[in-house]
């Protein structure tokens, strides 16, 4: 920066360099809020989970609840549906991972891994989007009695794994418990 | 060309004043009044005047919609409603904002095939273009966040859809989809974004127009032939040859607009969209604008897996390629011939590509199963071996036809010259 480069630097040198400084860690500091600001704020982070009443769910239905902007599917499934997903061998899935966020990342699509657990098989939580490109499939409908999602053509079965289409892994089941017999958190 | 000395002769006392102290007067003249251009110019040339005519009549309509329109998720699809109904002539501004939308990409797509058939992307104009594609791509951009504001069906899925794309991101996908979304789905913080943003985004187009004209006011326009200008008789005066020409293509271009506007206001957009906006309800197709179709297509037709790149990230990328290459297309064209009227085999093609995209555009209106997904991957690779096969190689192996001499040979009369022209006469152009 000097033109006497072999001399000490020079006052004129530290202010240089102070102000770039100066200007580099500010531009940052400045950025940053502009970009955080577009994050999720603190009412729908306050939105992340919610309860749901499932007493009045009789075997064989089910429920949408609206969670993070997204349906939850709600299954009380009937023994015969829950039968049907157990005689699946696990070779015959597109994707045999459970995708259970309650689960290791690589615990197996039985399908007790993908209800509740072991009591209370019967029902089964997930987030109801298809996992090609985001569409709500139908209930009880498409070839293995599960889900059918109407945009692509993708098959779900009574555990909500992906049979047939497009649909690349089985549908997401969200961290949740019962925190009574009869209510169940999401998120 | 334009290296010119200015011609401006301030000639009253006000304008001598305004001259010496902010020569707007003379810049303007300088640009649209002496501004020398091609005398062989065609119709496809006025389309960058139609499309400038087209930003201000969006922005109008647009600040105008603003002032009535509401963006809250409760409220959007009503307020666009109340504007349809009970504004004074606010159905005519909003039918004129949404078919100009289709319009100016008819506009521009011309444009873009114009600049491909003519080679007007060639040196010295590769910043042109490039500047081309940043306007093309903010479009699209506009587009698609316009699209969202009515909050329709269409609306909420088209960009639940088009957000998705970025979960296909390896890592840090989640987290941009969320920063885009500003929540964990598309929700009344992404719809007041999205209507901030498509305020914005035409202003920007604006100063890239700018950018654009100046680009290329300073390397000249090309013609049909594609052989610069050497001589005064090669060039007319802007004003009033081209204003006149651009100002006739313009009114033409409105009429087929008013059309639309008049006879077929919902024809290009969705009857889903006057269903309100249904988070948990699913339309069974959904489907963008018509003027996403081909890349659409191309999107759905990576069905397979490449190596560690899953199909649907696969299909991203394919996607963003499609425009990405774009920017490169200077340098994929190793023909040292502009126009591909002197290119016969670039023609044949160039135009196969032009079916090729409209055939895309059908495919991407079709259901993706069955046999719409072989020839949608068969037209994605046509598309893309256009770009990185047939234009690298072409340019080496063709033989063009032979070039006119000048401009006013190839409009007076080939014959007169001789045969003095010979196909290398392009390279020797750059220098003209």
């Amino acid at each position: 920066m000097s033109a006497h480069d072999t001399t000490e630097p020079t006052r004129r040198d530290f202010l240089y360099v102070a102000t770039g400084t100066a200007a580099a860690v500010g531009a940052g500091a400045v950025a940053w809020p502009f970009i955080d600001q577009m994050r999720p704020d603190a009412s729908t982070l306050a939105l992340a989970s919610i309860e749901v009443d499932v007493s009045s769910i009789e075997p064989g239905m089910s429920v949408t609840a609206k969670w993070r902007g997204k349906p939850v599917f709600i299954r009380n499934r009937t023994p015969e549906e829950i039968e049907a997903a157990k005689e699946v061998p696990l070779s015959e899935l597109k994707d045999p991972v459970a995708r259970n966020a309650n689960l290791p990342s690589d615990a197996p699509a039985t399908d007790v891994d993908r209800s509740a657990g072991e009591g209370k098989e019967n029902w089964l939580v997930m987030v109801g989007v298809c996992t090609h490109l985001g569409c709500i499939p139908l209930g009880q409908q498409g070839d293995f009695g599960g889900w059918f999602c109407p945009c692509h053509g993708s098959h779900y079965d009574t555990a909500g794994r992906v049979r047939k289409g497009p649909a690349p892994e089985n549908m997401a089941v969200p961290t949740f418990e019962f925190i009574s017999d009869t209510v169940v958190r999401i998120g | 060309m334009s290296g010119g000395h200015s011609t401006y002769k301030p000639s009253t006392g006000l304008e001598r004043w305004i001259d010496q102290r902010m020569p707007l007067p003379r810049l303007i003249y300088d640009s649209f009044v002496a501004y020398p251009v091609p005398r062989n110019l065609n119709y496809a040339y006025t389309f960058g005047g139609i499309l400038s005519i087209m930003l201000v009549a969006q922005i109008l309509t647009g600040v105008v919609l603003a002032m009535h329109y509401t963006a809250n998720t409760e409220m959007a699809f009503n307020s666009v409603e109340k504007i349809m109904r009970d504004v004074n002539s606010g159905w005519l501004l909003r039918y004129l904002h949404s078919n100009g939308a289709s319009m100016f990409f008819v506009a521009v797509y011309i444009h873009i095939f114009r600049g491909l058939y003519y080679g007007s992307y060639k040196a010295p104009r590769e910043l042109l273009w490039i500047l081309g594609c940043i306007i093309y791509l903010l479009m699209m951009a506009t587009g698609f966040m316009g699209y969202v504001l009515p909050w329709g069906q269409m609306s909420f899925w088209g960009a639940t859809v088009i957000t998705g794309f970025f979960s296909a991101i390896p890592l840090v996908g989640d987290w941009i989809q969320q920063l885009l979304l500003g929540g964990f789905a598309v929700d009344n913080p992404t719809l007041n974004r999205f209507f901030s943003l498509h305020y914005l985004l035409p202003f920007m187009i604006a100063g890239v127009v700018v950018l654009h004209v100046w680009a290329l006011h300073v390397t000249g326009q090309t013609n049909p032939t594609g052989i610069e200008p050497k001589s005064k008789t090669d060039t007319v005066a802007f004003t009033p040859y081209a204003t006149i020409k651009d100002a006739f293509a313009m009114v033409l271009f409105l009429l087929l607009f008013a059309y639309f506007v008049f006879y077929l206001p919902n024809y290009l957009g969705h009857p889903d969209n006057y269903i309100e906006a249904n988070p948990l309800k699913t339309p069974a197709h959904i489907v963008p604008e018509w003027y996403y179709l081909p890349f659409y297509a191309i999107l759905r037709a990576i069905t397979f897996s490449i190596g560690p790149i899953d199909s649907k990230l696969g299909g991203v990328l394919a996607m963003f390629g499609s425009i990405a290459v774009l920017f490169f297309v200077p340098w994929l064209d190793t023909s040292k011939v502009r126009s591909a009227a002197y290119r016969p085999w670039y023609k044949l093609f160039f135009w196969l590509f032009a079916a090729n995209a409209i055939f895309l555009g059908w495919l991407g209106s079709r259901p993706a199963e069955g046999s719409y997904v072989l020839m949608a991957q068969a037209a994605t690779l046509y598309y893309f071996a256009f770009f990185l096969v047939i234009m690298p190689l072409l340019g080496l192996i063709e033989t063009p036809r032979k070039l006119p001499n000048s401009i006013t040979e190839a409009v007076l009369g080939k014959t007169k010259a001789g045969a003095a022209a010979v196909p290398e006469g392009a390279a020797a152009d750059k220098n003209a």
